[in-house]
């Protein structure tokens, strides 16, 4: 297939960027997004031109480092699947293709598609662990952990902190991301320890790296690559509360 | 702006409590209106009328209303200029991703109601304030004001008809969205019961459009 893209160019951290257009050829409807990136790639370097600069790494789906805002989507137009996983088979011969970077204040743009997530590691320096001496694995039956809450932590802990939530929100909200870390340890035995404080340290470094805030679209978990729900808010919120009150 | 009193958090607990508030204000304002369709006389209106207007705990609580509006309103002012902040550049192209429709629009919706609600304290609280109201004849106790008439001579005005029906409709959509999430925002979620919540906010905002909706359009077309 043909298709014609837009392209958002920035060559650093400071210059002022632009829709550069594309155009591609022959491109099978079997190849990854990434891998027609690749392509492109490979004749602006054959033609003496700079490639485009865009993260990726596992390409199996989870590691979170790919990105990308493909046509108005984080991810491109599929659901449940990050930029790695999407196949040109979604989009049709002659289509012209808008591909930006995540736009969000805390996460400023490095180089043409590449923007600096760094903020989420801050989020997580801020409470997104628990302090436990590292040593020899514990028994596993050990700590009994109920069932459902097991299961609920696990669902939370899938999240990849590709930034998809921040990207797709109007708000540029990072509450998504936040909950589900959150929601991860408060619901485990080891986690609850901390807990209190995890929470109010993570939404106030959240606040302060000036994200968003929630207005409850839930835009955040229908472009999720894994699915994360929004209950996992509805728990912070009521974390942050208990946190407050007690 | 960047430094934040209150969190994210908290000022989205306060918007959820003043928003459920004035759901009960909705509730208790409609079915006050709806007298007017049941008793054309205007007897019931204006007595229930007189009595929110001479009652020393409604007087007070009025300003709990006043104040009640002016928290929401200001805190969702301020959450909505964060938001803005936090996206300094926006995108060229954006798809519709939100899962209620309405949850996009609600500064724009709200903006609306805040005008709707300055024209219509203006049409009947003012007149009130200054006591340019008629007196009712029928009364069963003296100085009542006829408020009733004030409210029929306002929806005889085609003009003044379609103006309410369409910023009703406007209130509608902002509380179709507005209930359910106001139990998120407060943590109040659950798999069982969001559902059960959801479509009683739904359920309410339909109530609550269609009635305020029915009082300008039957008095119009009686």
């Amino acid at each position: 297939m043909d298709l014609k893209l837009k392209i958002w160019r920035q060559s650093s951290r400071d210059a002022k960027g632009k829709f550069v257009d594309y155009e591609v050829h022959d491109i099978s409807s079997d190849a990854s997004f990434l891998e027609m990136m690749d392509l492109l790639n490979e004749e602006l370097v054959e033609k003496g031109e700079e490639p485009v600069a865009f993260d990726h790494d596992c390409r199996e789906g989870i590691c979170g480092m790919c990105s990308l805002f493909i046509n108005g989507r984080p991810h491109g137009p599929d659901t449940a699947i990050t930029t790695c996983q999407l196949h040109m088979r979604k989009f049709r011969d002659g289509d012209t293709i808008v591909i930006e970077p995540w736009r969000a204040k805390p996460f400023p743009v490095i180089k043409d598609l590449i923007v600096d997530r760094s903020a989420f590691d801050e989020l997580i320096q801020a409470g997104g662990y628990i302090s436990a001496s590292t040593g020899g694995v514990p028994d596993a039956n050990a700590i009994p952990v109920n069932r459902e809450k097991a299961e609920l932590a696990m669902d939370a802990a899938a999240c990849i902190g590709c930034g998809a939530c921040v990207a797709a929100c109007k708000n540029a909200s990072a509450m998504l991301f936040v909950s589900a870390k959150v929601s991860q340890f408060a619901l485990l035995p080891q986690g609850k320890i901390e807990a209190k404080d995890r929470v109010q340290k993570m939404v106030a470094k959240m606040d302060e790296l000036g994200f968003g805030n929630c207005t409850n679209t839930y835009a955040c978990e229908a472009e999720c690559p894994k699915e994360i729900s929004i209950t996992n808010i509805a728990r912070m919120n009521r974390e942050f509360f208990k946190a407050k009150v007690s | 702006m960047s430094k934040r009193y209150y969190s994210s958090l908290t000022k989205k607990y306060i918007m959820a409590l003043m928003g459920l508030f004035l759901f009960t204000f909705l509730a208790v304002h409609l079915s006050i209106n709806l007298l007017l369709l049941f008793d054309p006389t205007r007897v019931l209106f204006n007595e229930a009328a007189h009595f929110m207007g001479t009652n020393l705990i409604v007087q007070t609580f009025q300003w709990v209303l006043f104040a009640g509006f002016a928290i929401h309103i200001f805190y969702g002012v301020v959450l909505q200029i964060q938001n803005w902040m936090a996206r300094p550049t926006g995108y060229k192209k954006k798809a519709f991703s939100e899962e209620s429709v309405f949850s996009k629009f609600m500064i724009y919706t709200g903006i609306v109601i805040f005008i709707f609600l300055v024209i219509h304290l203006g049409n009947f609280f003012v007149l009130k304030m200054q006591g340019d109201v008629p007196e009712f004849n029928n009364a069963s106790v003296s100085e009542m004001e006829d408020m009733g008439l004030l409210v029929v001579n306002l929806f005889h005005n085609t003009g003044y008809v379609i103006f309410y029906v369409v910023l009703l409709l406007t209130m509608g959509f902002h509380l179709d969205h507005a209930f359910q999430s106001a139990f998120q925002s407060l943590g109040l979620n659950h798999r069982k019961y969001m559902p059960f919540i959801k479509g009683l906010g739904r359920f309410l905002a339909i109530v609550l459009t269609v009635g305020f909706v029915s009082i300008p359009v039957i008095i119009y077309f009686r």
